[in-house]
């Protein structure tokens, strides 16, 4: 049996038929455990192959843009022997035991960049297990030994004999795979690092029949909308639905059982947020938030103001304030980044439908299937067995849909459970919902104050930070915070790849004042720009080339030191680094994030009081084997806008509690026109692969900003229009 | 009320209220959802459809007012502009999380289709109302640029 045949979206566009399908599997702990689909409860199983030929991977990431469905698929076609056109891809359902991101441990989940870094042996083991056993089954049939066959282009040749690998499923499904198959030398490469392999998921994706969440049309399905309180933390006492009742459409609306909302069920979309629209709620607002963001800003500015509440570098801060002191020169800078919304395209969204066995089926475009696995088990009484997760398209995250607290999955499963689960319940969000619904970047501090000695050398660097963790108080806590500190934090400023005498880093926590996420590149969004806009300012008060200063504090052998140094020089070299067009400045930034590393060059017309206009980004990455060299440009092209349109214009602001923006007008996103034109070069490197979604973003802030300062000011508290800055 | 869609070359009859956006008459009840809900306030178009090959904002356009026209998803996308434009989008791989390329194509069909060789600064003009959150910008100037060459050709 297949792990999908329980499974009923799973099975939507699968090829494979009740026929022989031979599933191959890894172990979890990557070693080849078995492999004839006979037990597959104890496998891992990436591989299908229908008794037709035809190649399905499982992909146990979801796709959100950033690329699995090309990616992992290539490393199957790969290992095994067919082109990219002879396989399919279909999304693993949800079990953590098989499908579990080994760099999370036990969970099942996208994040962190770590897609292809986790894939990357699993998947071609799984491809040449399957190629070992369908060579033997050759084998066998042709009497021919298995060193004389060769596997390409899905067909199985030698000793005069030809076939496609087809005829053999069924035989090799007998068959027990190799514990360790014969992996490609990168050498024997044809589909890794080919520019030419072409993304899996653009067909469906530019004729509207790419299903997302957002798309799921059961004929029976209610949807549901909830009237949720502007404020964090206040609830529901009352609601009145008589202006509700005449809109066609509405069923009823009733309070969620933790009374954060009210649910307003409705036929269709429209008729739920009309209902919803017209619904009256009094809120019980004694424990809600009731602070105004510039008080969030005034509480982290006394907090880069005082004794730091956690020593990071575990030094002697007054001996180095000293040092500072006596320093020929000083550079202080105090920095500020506002609460930010990831605003993905595709609005929170997903269905909860019930099973005939009196199970449940999520569909969700779910970036952690084992989060909202166990959630709805728990608040549906269901069975763990009996909760399917069917992953769809994602229509973007940035960091959103993975909540620790599962956010908007519990809220359809608490809607669900009001209900006679007779019909499916899609719950929708609204753009407002999403701009005013909180999980932000979180908003924090950095004030640095650097010494100069007479030589223009670094004599000291006294770096403190403040902001609200994004980690303490939920189950990730474990993963990011030791002795009090949550990396996520601080991740760019400690570690720094730089080498820096005499440096003293040091945080402050904040109380929460909303809900507080991941966002794309995580704590780099912040530490990324104060390191590098901090770096130019130094170089600029030594009186020294803001590259030849960088590259002077990379100086030494460390593998992160090495790397920086290959793409800063290859950004400076292909960004035509100092020498820019007439009336053109220029900014760079290197950084490294998620084991990658990115420099860029920022080239701008214009300035800030007249209006800049982004002319050019060059950007370097090493992320080590380029395994699709197109994917890795268009994860560049893409994190660095998103960096760039939220450093130009947007944030996120509370007055006295309640979020100000609501929608695209007043959270505007980067459009069209906003750059000129990006260009990426990627290093060849031998390394191991990793991630490529996040390590875009962190550099492209602070190169902006840095060539605004080299004929305007150092924007030191974003959004840059907020701190004056005009846009042409 | 009883309204008469004409929508990709067929006659569609729908039951909808004054003042109901043509958005969610595609999408819910005529099932058609490669049409996308963004923002709902005609900011992101990522709901373009075209009402007599005019791309529109479909969540502000609404269903009384459409009665007359040949409305175009998507999904009933053949005209010579619009092949160019999706063998473009093929050949560059544009799309990312692919959300709002179904009105990216349907406002680069209208572009092309009323300018069959825009230049750089028109397409930027042109494209503006059409948000993407992966920040594809780049890829969709060249594609609209490959497909302008394609229906030269």
């Amino acid at each position: 049996m297949s792990v999908s045949t329980s499974r009923r979206g799973f099975l939507k566009g699968a090829a494979a038929s009740a026929a022989a399908v031979l599933v191959i599997g890894v172990a979890p702990s990557g070693v080849m455990a078995a492999a004839n689909g006979a037990d597959t409860t104890m496998l891992n199983p990436f591989v299908k192959i229908a008794a037709d030929g035809t190649v399905t991977a499982i992909v146990k990431h979801f796709e959100k843009g950033q690329g699995p469905a090309t990616g992992l698929t290539t490393l199957i076609a790969e290992e095994l022997g067919v082109s990219m056109d002879a396989i399919e891809y279909e999304f693993a359902p949800s079990n953590p035991k098989l499908y579990n991101n080994t760099a999370f441990g036990p969970i099942q989940g996208t994040g962190g960049s770590t897609a292809m870094f986790n894939s990357f042996k699993q998947y071609r083991q799984a491809g040449a297990a399957a190629r070992e056993v369908l060579l033997q089954a050759a084998s066998l049939a042709w009497d021919v030994p298995v060193a004389e066959l060769k596997l390409e282009d899905g067909v199985i040749s030698g000793g005069g004999n030809k076939a496609p690998i087809g005829e053999f499923v069924a035989a090799a499904s007998k068959l027990t795979a190799p514990e360790n198959p014969r992996l490609k030398d990168p050498s024997e490469f044809k589909l890794i690092g080919n520019a030419s392999v072409r993304r899996k998921d653009t067909p469906p994706k530019i004729n509207g029949t790419a299903k997302y969440a957002m798309d799921i049309q059961f004929d029976n399905q209610m949807v549901v909308t909830i009237k949720r309180a502007t404020r964090k933390g206040a609830t529901v006492i009352s609601f009145d639905d008589s202006a509700a009742k005449p809109v066609k459409g509405f069923i009823r609306a009733a309070t969620l059982p933790n009374k954060a909302g009210v649910a307003v069920y409705a036929e269709n979309t429209w008729a739920s947020l009309q209902a919803r629209e017209a619904l009256e709620v009094t809120w019980d607002n004694s424990a809600a938030e009731s602070r105004s963001s510039e008080d969030v800003y005034k509480e982290l500015m006394a907090a880069v103001n005082t004794e730091p509440e956690y020593n990071l570098t575990k030094n002697d801060q007054a001996e180095i304030a000293g040092a500072i002191e006596k320093a020929d020169k000083v550079v202080e800078e105090t920095f500020y980044f506002p609460l930010l919304a990831h605003a993905p395209m595709e609005p929170l969204t997903c269905t909860i439908e019930a099973t005939d066995d009196g199970g449940v089926i999520l569909h969700d475009g779910c970036q952690m299937p084992t989060s909202p696995h166990a959630a709805l088990a728990q608040i549906l009484q269901v069975p763990m067995d009996k909760v399917q997760v069917n992953t769809m398209f994602a229509g973007g995250s940035f960091g959103r849909r993975a909540t620790p607290t599962v956010d908007y999955q519990v809220e359809a499963a608490l809607a669900f459970v009001m209900t006679d689960r007779r019909r499916p319940v899609k719950l929708v969000w609204s753009r407002e919902d999403d701009i005013t619904g909180g999980y932000y970047r979180p908003a924090f501090a950095h004030k640095v104050r650097v010494g100069l000695d007479a030589d223009g050398n670094i004599a000291g660097w006294d770096h403190r930070v403040a902001g609200q963790s994004i980690s303490k108080g939920t189950p990730f806590e474990a993963f990011s915070v030791h002795d009090g500190v949550d990396h996520l934090s601080v991740e760019g400023v400690t570690p720094t790849s730089y080498s820096i005498p005499g440096m003293f880093a040091g945080l402050t926590d904040i109380k929460p004042a909303t809900t507080v996420l991941w966002w794309r590149s995580v704590g780099h969004t912040h530490t990324a720009y104060v390191m590098e806009a901090m770096m130019d300012a130094v170089a600029t008060a030594a009186g020294r080339d803001p590259v030849e200063f960088r590259l002077a504090h990379l100086a030494g052998d460390t593998p992160d030191q090495k790397r920086l140094t290959g793409v800063l020089k290859l950004a400076a070299e292909k960004g035509n680094w100092g020498k820019g067009a007439e009336g053109r400045s220029q900014g760079v930034a290197v950084h490294k994030s998620f084991g990658s590393y990115v420099a860029e060059v920022v080239e701008i017309s214009g300035d800030a009081e007249n209006g800049v206009k982004i002319e050019k980004v060059t950007c370097a990455v090493d992320c080590g084997i380029p395994v699709n060299p197109d994917v890795i440009k268009a994860q560049m092209e893409g994190g660095i806008g998103y960096g760039l349109g939220h450093a130009m214009r947007d944030e996120i602001t509370l007055e006295n509690g309640e979020v100000v923006q609501q929608n695209f007008p007043d959270y505007e996103p980067l459009r069209i026109g906003d750059i000129g034109e990006i260009e990426t070069h990627i290093v060849l490197s031998t390394e191991a692969p990793t991630g490529v979604g996040e390590p875009g973003t962190p550099p492209s802030a602070p190169a902006l900003a840095n060539a605004i300062a080299a004929k305007g000011p150092r924007v030191t508290e974003l959004p840059m229009t907020k701190a004056g800055v005009t846009f042409a | 009320m009883a309204i008469s869609l004409k929508l990709n070359g067929q006659t569609h009859k729908v039951d909808a209220e004054p003042g109901t956006p043509l958005l969610w008459v595609i999408r819910d009840e005529l099932k058609l959802t490669g049409t996308k809900f963004g923002c709902g306030v005609a900011s992101c178009g990522a709901c373009t459809v075209h009402l007599d090959g005019e791309p529109v904002r479909s969540c502000q356009t609404f269903i009384e007012d459409v009665e007359d026209a040949e409305i175009t998803t998507i999904e009933g996308l053949k005209s010579t502009p619009a092949q160019a434009v999706q063998q473009a989008w093929t050949e560059l791989d544009v799309v990312q999380c692919g959300y709002c390329q179904s009105g990216q194509i349907m406002s680069a069909v209208g572009l092309l289709s009323e300018n069959a060789k825009p230049t750089l600064e028109e397409i930027d003009d042109y494209m503006d109302g059409n948000a993407c959150r992966c920040a594809t910008y780049q890829r969709i100037r060249s594609a609209i640029v490959r497909a302008s060459e394609i229906m030269e050709a």
